[in-house]
């Protein structure tokens, strides 16, 4: 089996010690209607609404999508306008705290029966993927294709992020649980946890827990950048090839991050839907790193300020990791489903690009072997025929070719616009 | 809030390797050459190399003035050019002659095609074949190593005289065939500053080979190829198979392989296509020293082999993982 590429990072993983800890409770949150792919939600409650906490207060009749609880108890202060990552807009219900965190009376286990009761549940909860790209789990765990093995992502490959590892480590029974009950709910005969080799402790607890269950294996996996990137770690753990144009369920795999099926295991036990999250606040802008639980929509700007951070002195702030994470322009934008970090940093600038000296570091830093440098050629001559023979579709954004470059062009950025010119072009 | 924050796309991180660095750490690996060069033929191959380097900056810097361009000298490109030129010359050649050689190889060959990154043919090499075409005496006159010994005091500042020695020899020990290939491997024989001595050279390519910036497969191809086809033609000709290494010692073969056979503008991009480089270098410097009229055919190789670049990087595109194969539907197309 080839052995797939990628780059080796500084880990910065200070915050592996530091034990998750709740965030005290903001005064506003703001909860957008749209943390996820798929169509948004519309708001279920109007201004001066009382809410309480594991309240639904957005939701749609869409498929590709997912509901909306609060995770605080207050009166919902306004329905604002916030705009997303991609520039586009979608509401956003502001509440205003009460400090009473009231729960809502609805809130209590699902009934589970069948698959399609499971399913229904998962949807209720609100879960969507806890990894960063927040895909709809009720969607990802109801395949057309036959599905035979769930690989659990373990592997935080990004520098930094710790909250991944904090859950294996603090609650490896949940991750273990939650894991038992997708596989029985949806007869999947195995299930493969991975985890880099830079988390021995993770591995060991999870190897422990999953003696007594012969379907579950643990695989180590190297420390290698993006081995937590869906097709590099379906190629690691099975050999499986996910294909251009496929989905991990085409290979007969799904895959799950594991703070997403160990809330599963808490959803089913207790029925407070996804209303708050673990994150790493990090960054050298971050005088005290550390992993807290934070009600979803909370202002990244009260994170940081518990965290011990001078925001004034940062010049970068970040959803995520530094390798993949998105730049946040709004320090008062709230905190959302997919983040597994917020990271502050003070001296962050782009360098200065010089001109591709054609070295070939952005093909050998890429785990699927493709040509960066070639592509922005096509890309410079508008040629999209080029762009489909070198296979630009395929780019997952992992962003090591950038990482590698010596002459520091923004490599990734480029193959982005490459991948958005060749759909509007083959859209024509 | 008054603190505005930079956004700007992922990743966010870069690694620490810049070009500046790949082309000092390039020059760093020429050091033991150039040591060898000055123990070998004296204090004036190292004014050489100075002249050669300090010559092709100010060359960059003008061209760039003129053009309006950003001023990039300090990526240390052009400084590589004016070394590796140097190192391709005798230690005899006027300094006016070299100055035009390296000229023309940043102006023309460079800086005219779009500066660094852009230029299709190797600066360096060009830059040696165009001096070879135009003073091709004095490009061809070799002293002997140690030749200084029996010179006076003014033999830094000039090569007048040097007809007169008699340390002069007409031609480098591959025409002549008469060195041992101990004296080959350290570099006690005529030739150019930089080629004699492979064991220095050797050093250099290893480290840059260790370190990451070069990779082994044009120097393992050109070296292997070259040496292959030389076994063969000894074989079937009937002469000392002492033919072959003396082949590869010999000569600016192993300058080439590790240092011009390997720069990433003018070569493949690929693992697979380097290796289809290597190889026609090797094959190109065979015939022309075997079959040609001229006894050196490293540069020329190399340079034609610069040509094919382009040619050799479309037939070596790699295959990603995943990808559907589209070839097909091209030649139906087609």
């Amino acid at each position: 089996m080839k052995k797939l590429h990628g780059v080796r990072l500084s880990h910065h993983k200070h915050t592996e010690n530091s034990a998750s800890q709740p965030l005290p409770l903001p005064k506003l949150v703001r909860i957008p209607m749209s943390m996820h792919i798929g169509a948004p939600c519309t708001p279920l409650v109007k201004p001066k609404d009382t809410v309480a906490v594991g309240q639904k207060i957005g939701d749609t009749d869409a498929f590709m999508s997912a509901p909306i609880h609060t995770g605080v108890s207050g009166t919902v202060r306004a329905i604002t306008t916030y705009r997303m990552s991609n520039g586009r807009t979608c509401p956003m219900v502001e509440i205003e705290t009460d400090g009473k965190q009231t729960i809502f009376p609805e809130v209590k286990p699902p009934e589970i029966t069948n698959k399609q009761s499971f399913l229904a549940a998962v949807r209720e909860s609100g879960l969507t993927g806890m990894g960063g790209a927040s895909f709809p789990a009720h969607v990802k765990l109801s395949p057309k294709q036959p599905v035979d093995t769930l690989v659990i992502n373990g592997a935080e490959c990004e520098p930094y992020i710790t909250s991944d590892y904090r859950q294996m480590t603090e609650a490896p029974e949940e991750v273990m649980d939650g894991v038992l009950q997708v596989l029985n709910w949806l007869e999947i005969p195995k299930a493969i946890i991975g985890i880099e080799t830079n988390k021995p402790e993770a591995i060991r607890l999870l190897t422990e827990e999953a003696r007594s269950h012969p379907e579950i294996e643990i695989a180590s996996l190297s420390t290698l950048y993006p081995q937590g990137a869906e097709k590099v770690l379906i190629y690691n753990t099975l050999g499986r090839i996910v294909m251009e144009g496929q989905l991990p369920a085409d290979q007969g795999v799904i895959v799950m991050n594991v703070s997403s099926v160990a809330f599963l295991s808490r959803y089913l036990r207790t029925g407070m839907p996804m209303t708050q999250r673990l994150i790493t606040v990090d960054g050298d802008a971050v005088k005290n790193p550390c992993n807290l639980m934070v009600p979803i929509g909370t202002p990244v700007q009260d994170v940081l300020a518990f965290a011990g951070c001078d925001i004034d002195r940062a010049n970068k702030l970040l959803y995520g990791g530094p390798m993949m994470g998105m730049a946040i322009s709004d320090p008062a934008d709230p905190v959302l489903k997919s983040n597994n970090a917020i990271l502050a940093f003070e001296k962050l600038q782009s360098p200065k690009s010089s001109p591709c000296i054609h070295c070939g570091r952005c093909i050998t830093a890429c785990p699927l072997q493709l040509m960066p440098v070639e592509m922005a050629k096509a890309l410079r001559r508008k040629d999209a025929a080029a762009l489909e023979k070198l296979h630009v579709m395929l780019c997952m954004n992992c962003g090591c070719c950038t990482y590698a470059c010596p002459a520091k062009r923004p490599v990734a950025e480029t193959n982005q616009l490459a991948k958005a010119f060749y759909q509007s072009q083959k859209n024509k | 809030m008054a603190s505005l924050f930079t956004v700007s796309p992922s990743p966010h991180i870069r690694g620490n390797l810049t070009t500046q660095k790949i082309m000092f750490l390039v020059i760093l690996a020429l050091c033991p050459a150039i040591a060898a060069a000055t123990v070998l033929f004296g204090l004036r191959a190292m004014l050489l190399v100075v002249f050669c380097g300090g010559i092709s900056v100010l060359t960059e810097l003008i061209c760039q003035k003129l053009m309006k361009k950003d001023i990039t000298v300090s990526d240390g490109s052009a400084l590589l050019t004016g070394v590796l030129l140097a190192l391709n010359l005798p230690v005899t050649l006027p300094l006016w002659e070299a100055a035009i050689g390296c000229i023309f190889a940043v102006a023309v060959v460079k800086q005219l095609f779009g500066g660094l990154g852009c230029n299709f043919a190797n600066p360096a090499i060009t830059g040696r074949v165009f001096l070879l075409l135009s003073f091709a005496g004095d490009m061809t006159t070799w002293v002997k190593p140690f030749y200084y010994r029996s010179m006076g005091s003014g033999m830094l500042s000039s090569s007048a005289g040097i007809e007169n020695l008699d340390a002069v020899t007409g031609a480098t020990p591959l025409a002549s065939g008469d060195a041992d290939l101990l004296s080959l491997f350290v570099g006690n024989v005529g030739g150019s500053l930089g080629e004699t001595s492979a064991l220095a050279l050797l050093v250099g390519g290893v480290f840059l080979l260790l370190i990451g910036v070069i990779s082994y497969h044009a120097p393992v191809a050109y070296l292997g190829s070259l040496a292959v086809l030389e076994l063969i033609y000894t074989l079937a000709s009937g002469g000392e198979l002492t033919a072959v290494p003396y082949a590869l010692l010999s000569g600016g073969v192993i300058l080439g392989a590790f240092f011009m056979a390997t720069d990433y503008v003018t070569t493949p991009i690929t693992g697979k296509g380097k290796l289809l480089f290597g190889i026609g270098c090797g094959l190109l410097t065979f015939v022309i020293r075997e079959f040609a009229s001229m006894p050196e055919g490293c540069s020329f190789s190399i340079l034609l082999m610069n040509l094919l670049t382009p040619y050799i990087d479309r037939l070596t595109m790699t295959r990603p993982l995943g990808a559907k194969l589209v070839a097909k539907e091209e030649s139906t197309n087609g």
